[in-house]
């Protein structure tokens, strides 16, 4: 009748607890139970936590890692966002990066020698170019012959990931060295560090991975919220992914949308390859997505999809990577292992059991709201 | 109205139920006193009901006046905050609807429960298998709904797969499958929205039946016209509250009405004659086969013109809603062609849903939720779906979200949308207030020709009134519409003239004056006794 | 085994003279992880025995990622670690950086040469420990045909195959040898299905003896060849005690004790940069006899193989090797 009605009928929890509660009980909640192991393991938690809280931020060089991190996150997570308002759900973030990375990787290759300010641009159009087309084939798919995006996308992380092996064992190896990596890049064509840029203003802070692309993401969660929210193409896509009924009744093509979805979400993942590629190993190798792809996904659902909540996810598996291997450090007992039981397990009740404590939520909330009600 | 000799007891404004003393046991059901809150929301507020053992009572009430609330916690899927069920005079707790069941309620929804791929007698052995051996329980079962058919006129082939049956037959199927199950009481929840006047009638005569085997029936229904034909009291829900108990053969449907809405209610639409300018849509053997192969339209002929309410009657799923999609441009026609505005469409060059509506069409679709609203979407954002691209709602690349508001609160000052709040999630607006926007929408946009599917679906009787008052100002103000609705209340009171669609072609065209539900209902059944015989060319109009 | 503690022992002699007693050793595994049941296990195995002789503890880390290298060799650096130990050639970029940025601290890398003035890097004479087990594989072979199953096709495993056939041709001109590499990915070295394929399809060509040199690929090799009743020969660590009569020998290459003594050295002060190439002659590189393989050894072959042995050291067989040239024309 009313809209609180609706709203607790249906079961909407209020938009800040939907938003930023739920996660942070179930982040609590993963760490809860990775506590759990930790103490079977014989370790105190709490001090596991305070290394892992310290190792992710406690010192310069320890910020610069996670935000490291956090720049592959942001742009796998807001890969997989842009294809998941589209109703599309890319699990092919993995090998859209890595396609972007070769994207990047073949264009400095081929134009080192030239000056920073064309080789940037340049890099960035083939990172995006790379990526967008490595999911233009799924997109192409799903949208005119209806195979299923989730099975397609998966089936090009494998055929990317041979691609990759293929060209580097065979084509851009180094002659006599033993990884398959290509040559290093000329060091003017190197993203500029973090660190770089901050000593240019006179302000000193320690060496880390960080580079600029990390300022690209952040660009690019402005840019994909006003595209998705506030522009006539991202409301399209909208409509599309939340009731393509309505859509062709609209007269909006799915087809059309679909296909531009994708394109954007490759291009997004593609750019993870700037951060790797050109920011941080400066030479083509292989697996350096390193599982960022999939991560994304978790990152995207736990940040529903908006760049706020990206944004924070992505700090969030940031600091778990780089407090996690701070942890190993610390603590002898805790492997490697360990650290990707404690991510997964974050993985697990903030993505795949992500409305796990809804009902209880609800159930909390309604008996508030009839406090107030009655009172 | 004095209340001692109603079943249902207490009148508004009267004291609460517990007050009165206890009328014995011949009462099949009693509630005493129920409360259900939803959160800060009083779903149903100290109602009482009384529903004589054998009788058929009617409930009825708007659309979240709360009488599917009610009926819930009756059948045990809903908790009452407070309050005490009596069932045959003894008090009942109904924690589940097992407990329900074992009451001897059986309830009949609205929306079948139903397995598409089991047979008829699978469907309801189905959760009442009974014995360890399934064949046993068929068995068992076999001769048990035998009989029952027999008594009740509910024939149906217990050997058929559900999937294959018709909705009037599926209904049928639910009523055994509540019978068998042992019911002394049915419930039935808006059963005739689905059928034909002929299957309704044929309702009726079952339900005749069983009242007369001394089965009792509550009928929820917003129908006045059912209430009127079939039960023997009724009771009126409104706002949560049961506001009055009636002996039907002592009320009147304006009263009832005035009684649901709360004030008085225009029943019939008051219109001027129509003018019929020139011709504005005209279809010309339009046919169109879906994607499973099956052909919907099978050559449809018909015009419509400027300043007409040209209205298409049928049973759902008769060609309706595909034709509404072949003129809007979701769906390109097989064969044949139409004229919209001077622009032919046909097979090779099908219209464009963007296209056609920049040729001056509007279009109501029938099902707000699946095609005419993103249910997540802003209030703002649902009114200007399918006008999001339109220079006035848009800069260079952003946006602009002042003038998509403003349209906003615009159309819903117009048209009366509750709450004013562009910014509300479109699925939090109750049906009526929906239909509301997705009508501003399209009327708003000043199309030459409106294509109107079931406009009052789902919507309460305050918001019929308004919705049917617009689609007629459209009419006057020279526009032509094409209404498409299984209501034929709605059809007969808005259309100029009346179209009436079976299997896919027009059977036959009535003038408004002359129709009444029995030839319309033969009709919608494909005879037309004027034709004697069913006829397989479009009415050429 | 003796004759491997001299070498070490004349290894620590050789040593110059750098400051003794506290040291804080690190040592920073491969993606593969300390349980390879291979090459890192064997650097694990190594700086365990330091540990538990010494009861000096050291610190680890096992790389999840690439950037962690550099991470992770700067985090040990920066805490004082010295010596610190790179296990495998992929941690050279990352050695170089940081080795250049703490000069006063000792740094080794086991694979790679990394020309720093504090850094050790260690490699190993793969070819001629091959060479002896290729001498050996075809005094046992009695069809003339013998194999060899590959991990990742990268220069230092065809180091690895250049030696064998060197050692094969070196006993009968005339026997043919099938090689085969698993893959090109490093999942070729933890592929045992395929290396059982592979081993096996030799084995159907008229092979009688297989040597694999592919990391946990090679548990496969070593299967399939015990299944067909053929031999086979293990690589890295003393394979031997796996399938007792089946496995013929086993290539060592002794990175635990390159690993042990780099540790030591730094703590004895006879710590030296530069490159130490372990070959047959410093005990880097060996076949294993022990009581699971001697019934397939006989007297005459046992006299052969230390006739070889002692002239690859005395220089009288010199062993190709592939990496310097790029080409095995043999």
């Amino acid at each position: 009748m009313s809209t609180a009605s609706s709203v607790l009928k249906e079961g909407r929890l209020p938009r800040w607890a939907e938003i930023a509660l739920l996660p942070a009980i179930n982040v609590i909640v993963a760490l809860l139970v990775g506590g759990l192991v930790v103490v079977l393991i014989g370790e105190n938690p709490l001090e596991v936590v305070k290394v892992l809280l310290w190792g992710a931020f406690g010192f310069q060089e320890a910020i610069g890692y996670t935000l490291y991190y956090t720049t592959n996150f942001i742009f796998t997570g807001l890969a997989v966002a842009v294809a998941f308002h589209c109703g599309l759900f890319n699990i092919g973030g993995e090998g859209q990066a890595y396609l972007g990375g070769l994207g990047v990787g073949l264009v400095v290759l081929a134009f080192d020698g030239q000056p920073f300010y064309v080789i940037l641009p340049l890099a960035m159009i083939a990172a995006g170019l790379f990526g967008a087309a490595w999911a233009f084939i799924p997109a192409y798919l799903q949208a005119k012959r209806g195979s299923h995006i989730v099975i397609t996308t998966i089936m090009f992380n494998f055929i990317a990931s041979t691609l990759m092996v293929y060209l580097l064992v065979n084509i851009f190896i180094k002659p006599g060295q033993m990884s398959p990596e290509s040559r290093e890049f000329a060091e003017n064509a190197w993203l500029p560090f973090i660190h770089e840029m901050l000593g240019w203003f006179g302000i000193s802070f320690e060496p880390s991975p960080l580079n600029m692309s990390f300022l690209w993401a952040l660009a690019l969660l402005v840019l994909v919220w006003l595209f998705i929210w506030h522009t006539r193409w991202g409301y399209e896509l909208r409509t599309v992914g939340q009731n393509e009924n309505a859509a062709r009744y609209a007269g909006i093509s799915p087809v059309r949308n679909i296909i531009i979805s994708m394109l954007i979400s490759g291009a997004l993942a593609g750019f993870l390859g700037l951060n790797e590629i050109l920011g941080v190993q400066h030479r083509l190798l292989l697996n350096f997505t390193a599982g960022y792809g999939f991560v994304g996904i978790a990152v995207a659902l736990m940040g529903r999809s908006h760049p706020v909540g990206i944004l924070l996810a992505a700090l969030l598996f940031g600091a778990l990577y780089q407090g996690g291997a701070e942890l190993s450090f610390e603590f002898p007992r805790i492997t490697r292992d360990l650290v990707v039981v404690i991510q997964g397990l974050v993985i697990l009740f903030a993505g795949a059991l992500e409305y796990l404590f809804k009902p209880q939520l609800l159930a909390i909330f309604r008996r508030i709201a009839l406090m107030r009600a009655g009172g | 109205m004095t209340g001692q000799n109603i079943p249902g007891g207490s009148t508004a404004g009267d004291a609460p139920c517990a007050a009165q003393p206890a009328q014995g046991h011949d009462f099949a059901i009693e509630l005493r006193d129920i409360n259900k809150h939803f959160g800060p929301v009083h779903a149903n507020k100290d109602v009482c009901l009384r529903v004589r053992k054998g009788s058929v009572h009617g409930i009825i009430g708007e659309n979240g006046a709360g009488k599917s609330t009610l009926m819930s916690i009756l059948y045990g899927y809903y908790q009452a905050s407070s309050g005490t069920i009596f069932i045959n005079g003894r008090e009942t707790k109904i924690r589940d609807p097992q407990a329900a069941i074992a009451a001897g309620i059986g309830m009949v929804f609205q929306h079948f429960k139903l397995v598409d791929t089991f047979t008829v007698l699978e469907n309801i052995v189905l959760g009442a298998e009974g014995g360890f051996l399934l064949a046993e329980g068929v068995r068992a079962a076999r001769a048990a709904l035998q009989r029952l058919e027999r008594e009740y006129e509910l024939q149906v082939d217990i050997d058929a797969v559900v999937g294959d049956l018709s909705v009037g037959l599926l209904q049928r199927v639910e009523i055994l499958k509540a019978l068998y199950r042992g019911a002394d009481i049915l419930v039935l929840d808006e059963p005739t929205g689905v059928l034909t006047p002929q299957e309704a009638d044929h309702l009726f005569r079952i339900l005749a039946a069983l009242k007369a085997q001394g089965k009792t029936i509550v009928f929820i229904t917003h129908k006045l016209r059912e209430i009127m034909a079939i039960t023997d009291y009724v009771s009126v829900m409104r706002h949560g509250e049961m506001v009055a108990h009636r002996v039907t053969a002592e009320t009147s449907p304006e009263e009832l009405a005035e009684l649901m809405v709360g004030r008085k209610v225009l029943l019939r639409v008051d219109k001027t004659p129509a003018h019929p300018a020139a011709t504005v849509l005209e279809t010309d053997n339009l046919a169109m086969t879906d994607a499973n192969g099956v052909q919907r339209l099978k050559g449809v002929s018909f015009s419509v013109r400027a300043g007409e309410i040209v209205g298409i009657a049928g049973v759902a799923g008769n060609g309706q809603s595909e034709l509404l999609e072949v003129l809007a441009g979701m769906q390109p026609p097989s064969g044949g062609r139409f004229v919209f505005n001077g622009h032919a469409y046909d097979a090779a060059h099908p219209a464009d849903a963007r296209g056609i509506r920049a040729q001056g069409l509007g279009h109501v679709p029938e099902d707000r939720n699946r095609l005419g609203l993103v249910s997540s979407f802003s209030a703002a954002e649902a009114a200007i779906l399918g006008r999001q691209d339109d220079p006035l709602f848009n800069g260079l690349i952003l946006m602009d979200e002042r003038r998509i508001r403003e349209n906003c609160l615009h159309l819903m000052e117009k048209y009366d949308v509750r709450p004013v709040d562009p910014a509300l999630p479109a699925a939090n607006f109750s049906g009526g207030n929906q239909q509301k926007i997705v009508l501003a929408r399209e009327i708003e946009r000043d199309p030459d020709l409106l294509l109107v599917g079931q406009p009052t679906r789902g919507v309460d009787i305050g918001a019929i009134e308004f919705i049917h008052r617009r689609i007629i100002e459209m009419r006057d103000a020279g526009k032509a519409v094409l209404l498409v609705s299984v209501e034929l209340d709605e059809i007969m009171s808005l259309s100029d003239r009346i179209l009436v669609m079976f299997d896919g072609i027009i059977v036959g065209e009535v003038d408004p004056a002359e129709a009444d539900e029995k030839l319309l209902g033969l009709m919608m059944a494909g005879v037309d006794p004027r034709r004697d015989g069913p006829s397989r060319e479009g009415a050429q109009a | 085994m003796k004759k491997i503690f001299l070498a070490a022992a004349a290894l620590l002699l050789a040593g110059g003279a750098a400051q003794a007693g506290e040291i804080k050793p690190a040592v920073l595994f491969d993606m593969g992880g300390k349980f390879d049941k291979s090459f890192n296990e064997g650097v694990f195995n190594g700086v365990e025995k330091f540990r538990k002789e010494t009861g000096i503890k050291y610190r680890e880390f096992e790389i999840t990622n690439e950037s962690q290298r550099e991470q992770a060799l700067m985090n040990f650096a920066r805490r004082g670690g010295d010596p610190i130990l790179g296990v495998g050639f992929g941690q050279a970029p990352a050695m170089e950086k940081v080795a250049k940025k703490f000069p006063k601290q000792r740094f080794a890398i086991i694979d790679m040469v990394v020309d720093l003035p504090n850094v050790q890097s260690i490699v190993f004479k793969e070819h001629e420990g091959s060479f002896l087990v290729g001498a050996l594989a075809a005094m046992a072979s009695k069809t003339g045909k013998v194999g060899f199953v590959g991990g990742m096709d990268i220069p230092l495993i065809r180091k690895f195959a250049c030696g064998y056939v060197q050692g094969v041709k070196y006993i009968n001109p005339k026997a043919e040898v099938f090689q085969n590499m698993t893959g090109t990915t490093p999942a070729a070295w933890n592929d045992p299905v395929k290396g059982g394929e592979l081993a096996k399809s030799q084995f159907d060509r008229g092979a009688d003896v297989v040597y694999a040199a592919a990391g946990g690929t090679g548990l496969g090799v070593l299967q399939a060849a015990a299944d067909a009743g053929k031999l086979s020969i293990g690589v890295d660590s003393n394979q031997n005690y796996l399938h007792p009569g089946s496995v013929l020998t086993s290539m060592l290459k002794r990175v635990d004790i390159a690993a042990y003594n780099v540790f030591k050295s730094a703590m004895d002060g006879t710590w030296k940069p530069g490159i130490q190439v372990l070959g047959l002659k410093e005990g880097g590189v060996g076949w294993a006899l022990d009581q699971y393989n001697k019934s397939l050894i006989t007297p005459e072959m046992k006299a052969r193989m230390d006739q070889i042995e002692a002239d690859i050291i005395a220089g009288k067989i010199k062993v190709h090797d592939y990496m310097s040239d790029n080409k095995c024309d043999f």
